[in-house]
């Protein structure tokens, strides 16, 4: 058997599991519109949670890039004061977030193409239960349950298969999502434990040491933002004073 | 002769094209055996271009059972394994 056979083997066996018969056809149809109602539900359901997903990595996305800028800044300022050694550890450390932030990226885009095909195949099972509900009607008013047995055949099967195939998209985005969770939730530990978005809580004495260079840092600027002001302030004083003599 | 691309759609090909789809199906089959991913790759994708360029998309409201199902557009290898050992119709 090709490839093609296994696969139309293995959709049709999920399709027949689909939908149940019952003893009467019509009651059939209205117990099998039921189930298609409910699978559009869960698909929709199912939009909804790719969508959760990818709007928490985007969150932790902008977290990542926050603390890019902030190891830039502190790298920045290391060699400002020639500490190229601390400059250096900020720096690997901003390249292992972007590390994350690129794989979080890829992440977001696999997130996204499963919820685009789950919204399409949503549109098409919408399509085909319409359809499903009409015919359903039709065979109902018009047909004994004998005749109706026979009328159901084609528009039954239709309607399951498309079920089958929905299900299993359904099953791959619930799977991707399972692991984004899980990833999502190692990125988040990292970040509530500080290691990610703040070096500067004194985690380590290297850790100590940049916040000490930017605190450093900021009294330099300080002193010299105040001999400026007294500079400025004395030099006219002086000036006049030599007129003076 | 209708064929669905598993999340993409039906499609109605004539029985010419559904021959070629057939012929191409086998090379699928034979890379699978092989275990020849980039094999797989191509002609699965090659059978996928011949149903969409070649046959006729059935609109969505019409309710038909399929004569053969494949997997849709940038399926693996390893894909195709997982989801087809979900009922053990494939080792490995």
């Amino acid at each position: 058997m090709g490839l093609m056979g296994r696969f139309t083997t293995i959709v049709k066996a999920k399709a027949n599991k689909a939908l149940d018969r019952a003893e009467d056809p019509r009651e059939t149809l209205d117990y099998s519109y039921e189930k298609q109602l409910e699978l559009l539900q869960k698909v929709r359901r199912g939009v909804a949670d790719v969508a959760t997903s990818k709007k928490r990595l985007e969150l932790q996305s902008a977290k990542l890039e926050q603390s890019v800028e902030k190891l830039d800044g502190q790298a920045r300022m290391a060699l400002q004061q020639s500490r190229e050694d601390l400059a250096r550890v900020a720096l690997e450390r901003k390249k292992g977030v972007q590390l994350q932030l690129q794989s979080l990226d890829e992440q977001r885009a696999q997130l996204q193409a499963e919820q685009d095909k789950l919204v399409v195949a949503e549109q098409r099972l919408t399509a085909k239960v319409e359809a499903f509900r009409t015919r359903k009607e039709t065979i109902k008013a018009q047909y004994t349950a004998a005749e109706a047995q026979a009328k159901i055949g084609e528009a039954f099967s239709g309607v399951s298969e498309e079920m089958a195939d929905v299900g299993m998209a359904m099953e791959r985005a619930e799977s991707k999502v399972e692991t984004m969770r899980a990833r999502a939730g190692a990125i988040d530990e990292l970040l509530e434990s500080g290691a990610l978005t703040d070096l500067t809580d004194g985690r380590d004495s290297i850790d100590r040491e940049l916040e000490q260079l930017s605190s450093a840092g900021a009294v330099d600027a300080e002193l010299d933002r105040l001999r400026a002001e007294i500079g400025a302030a004395e030099a006219p004083a002086g000036q006049i004073g030599d007129g003076d003599k | 002769m209708i064929v669905r691309i598993l999340g993409e759609g039906q499609y109605r090909l004539d029985d010419e094209a559904f021959a070629v789809v057939h012929r191409i199906d086998d090379r699928v089959q034979t890379a699978a055996d092989a275990d020849d991913d980039e094999g797989f790759r191509q002609a699965l994708g090659e059978l996928l271009d011949v149903v969409t360029g070649r046959g006729a998309p059935l609109p969505a409201d019409e309710l038909h059972p399929s004569d053969a199902i494949v997997p849709g557009h940038g399926t693996t290898l390893q894909e195709a394994r997982e989801l087809l050992s979900q009922e053990g119709l494939i080792p490995g």
